[in-house]
């Protein structure tokens, strides 16, 4: 019986500046969820109010129907694991000892390590081809090495539902498909409910069963991505113009922006623009 | 059990790699702990049997074992051990409050000789001596009342919204330097006799150990070590930031207090006992996380390591140095100090780390 996620009227902010009010989320258990939305939307404050970093000013998260601020950390922490956008390691610390770590909160006073957690780690380490950096220091990777590792960690804290904060900054198209494309296993094989919060429409679109658009602290649309990202509402959330055309790989939606100068009505200001760009090319 | 399906298709293949990468890792802390315990070993060897009256390995031994003459056992067991034993126990009780306050605050800087801890001991025992007419017992409860205050003090004042590290440092280094003005003053109206006396004390020494003194640390590090044993897997989460620790179930605010108040608690004892070593707990963890080089917690190298500084320090000052005088084992470790800090605070400025 799978564990439920829910939001319930929760407010969120920081120092009584509120970012979140009033908001309502249930995580689907099973699909992969991706919160979009313009920067300073609230995306990662709504992903810190899921996983209990922050307190809700009002309101409550439950977890199975229970307040997950009343359930114990470790409890928790075996149901609901969270990436952070920038983890910290202490300095020199190797991949498998990084890890390890995940193992905490199936760990206790008379558990200590077990074949399990070695077993449990392993296949972490298996599913993010880590295995071979097993040894090496974290600070010696490569960005798409690093993030894999980071990933791993999560996967061997081996939650229900894993809460990840742009998995894919900093990180080039390969490797951000690279990353996606591992969630998603993760997800289609072992039902892992994923739930992150993604900058790349297309990518959200392409990777998400459920679609959350926020704007301004609220959510503004909910459903399947063919459902959420018509160009009203990218219009509405991230004051962009855009045409909506089927993704030529998969079908999913996909935004194509228009800017100033591309795909308008000419104005004689662009106008103006395009002709000294063409004469900067030809002369 | 839950996903049991995984487990079985991924294990044949990884479980061994991994298994190695434990065997390697275990290796090498074992050989690096041997070593320690070996150099220790050796040290503690020649604090016992050289001095004034020198003994023989086999004589010592003898001693050792309760064989040995009237004045072998008088200088060895009635006025060495008891120094070595001081000088051991300190050094392990500064290096695991350094190692502690370091990790728990992610700040190589953040040892209880830089941010002011052991010198709101200092202060409280100097007062106590110079104003108040302390014996040495009194001194030593007020050292240890003056390390828990400051300690309060800063923790207060770098608390806004959760502690932070660097915020909890600067504070730290801030109080130090009042504690430092304060320190001037008392000493400065106090007349030369109780001036000197009370500035020996604060350089540090294990010289003139007393059993009490050396039962007092014994007792504190006998009821912490399994503390902070039992709270190691916790510091480790902790390790990784507030918010991944937090989503491993760790409470990262309770954690740290209670990490905060043993590595006090043990820098107050320590203090109090030999007055306040310097630099001991500042260098001892970083050594030993250097010299283990796994990026692990390493608190158990880091003792030993401790106790090799202090053991080292005091045998150099008593029989290493030309002229035939005796120094305090502070002289000693703030000589191996402060370049470390030089050089801490040069490198740190290129990574972007440090403070």
């Amino acid at each position: 019986m799978p564990h439920l996620l829910r939001a319930e009227g929760i407010s969120l902010g920081y120092d009584q500046t509120p970012i979140i009010e009033n908001l309502d989320l249930e995580v689907i258990p099973g699909a992969i969820t991706v919160i979009v939305g313009a920067n300073a939307s609230g995306k990662s404050t709504l992903l810190k109010g899921l996983s209990r970093l922050i307190k809700p000013d009002a309101g409550q998260v439950t977890l199975g129907g229970r307040n997950i601020a009343a359930l114990p950390g470790k409890t928790v922490a075996t149901i609901v694991g969270l990436l952070p956008q920038q983890p910290v390691a202490p300095d020199g610390i190797t991949v498998a000892d990084l890890i390890g770590r995940g193992r905490y909160p199936h760990q206790g006073w008379f558990r200590q390590w077990s074949s399990t957690d070695d077993e449990i780690v392993a296949a972490a380490m298996t599913a993010t081809n880590t295995h071979e950096l097993a040894r090496r220091r974290l600070e010696d990777l490569s960005g798409g090495q690093r993030q894999r590792v980071w990933i791993a960690m999560a996967l061997a804290q081996d939650p229900e539902i894993l809460l990840l904060d742009e998995p894919t900054t900093f990180l080039d198209v390969t490797h951000q498909i690279e990353v996606l494309d591992l969630l998603l296993e993760r997800n289609r094989v072992r039902g892992t409910t994923v739930v992150m919060v993604l900058h790349d429409l297309n990518l959200a679109a392409r990777y998400a069963d459920h679609l959350v658009v926020m704007c301004a602290g609220r959510i503004v649309a909910n459903g399947t991505p063919a459902e959420t990202l018509t160009a009203e509402i990218v219009q509405h959330a991230f004051d962009l113009e855009a045409r909506i055309v089927p993704d030529p790989v998969c079908g999913a939606p996909m935004v194509v922006p228009i800017g100033r100068f591309h795909g308008r009505v000419p104005t004689a200001h662009t106008e103006a623009v395009n002709r000294s760009r063409k004469g900067l090319k030809l002369g | 059990m839950k996903f049991s399906a995984q487990k079985a298709d991924a294990a044949p293949r990884a479980v061994p790699s991994l298994a190695a990468v434990h065997a390697g890792r275990s290796r090498r802390n074992r050989s690096v702990m041997l070593v320690l315990v070996g150099a220790l070993v050796v040290v503690a060897a020649f604090n016992l049997a050289v001095g004034a009256y020198s003994l023989s390995v086999p004589d010592l031994l003898r001693t050792l074992t309760g064989q040995g003459t009237q004045s072998e056992n008088f200088i060895v067991l009635s006025l060495r051990l008891p120094r070595l034993t001081l000088a051991l126990l300190v050094g392990v009780a500064f290096a695991l409050s350094g190692a502690l306050f370091q990790t728990v605050l992610r700040n190589p800087l953040a040892s209880p000789d830089i941010i002011g801890v052991t010198g709101g001991a200092s202060a409280a025992a100097v007062f106590g001596m110079l104003i108040l007419g302390f014996g040495a017992v009194a001194t030593s409860l007020a050292a240890f009342a003056g390390a828990i205050i400051v300690a309060c003090a800063i923790y207060l004042l770098a608390r806004r919204g959760g502690v932070v590290g660097y915020r909890f440092v600067l504070i730290g280094v801030g109080i130090a330097f009042m504690v430092q003005g304060l320190l001037g003053y008392l000493l400065s109206r106090a007349n030369l006799n109780d001036a000197q006396g009370a500035l020996l004390w604060l350089v540090g020494s294990v010289s003139g150990a007393r059993w009490q003194d050396t039962a007092v640390v014994a007792v504190v590090l006998l009821v912490l070590l399994p503390v902070i044993r039992a709270l190691s897997s916790r510091l480790r989460a902790l390790q990784l930031g507030d918010d991944l620790a937090t989503s491993l179930g760790v409470g990262a605010e309770g954690t740290r207090l209670i990490l905060l108040v043993i590595a006090v608690a043990l820098a107050a004892t320590a203090t109090a006992a030999v007055g306040p070593l310097a630099f001991v707990a500042f260098v001892a963890a970083p050594i030993a996380r250097r010299i283990v080089g796994t990026g692990g917690l390493a608190l158990l190298p880091a003792a030993l390591v401790g106790a090799l500084i202090t053991t080292v320090a005091d045998f150099t000052a008593q029989h290493l140095l030309p002229g035939q005088l005796e120094l305090p084992a502070g002289i000693i470790t703030g000589a191996i100090g402060a370049p470390y800090l030089l050089w801490l605070l040069a490198s740190s400025n290129k990574t972007g780390k440090g403070a």
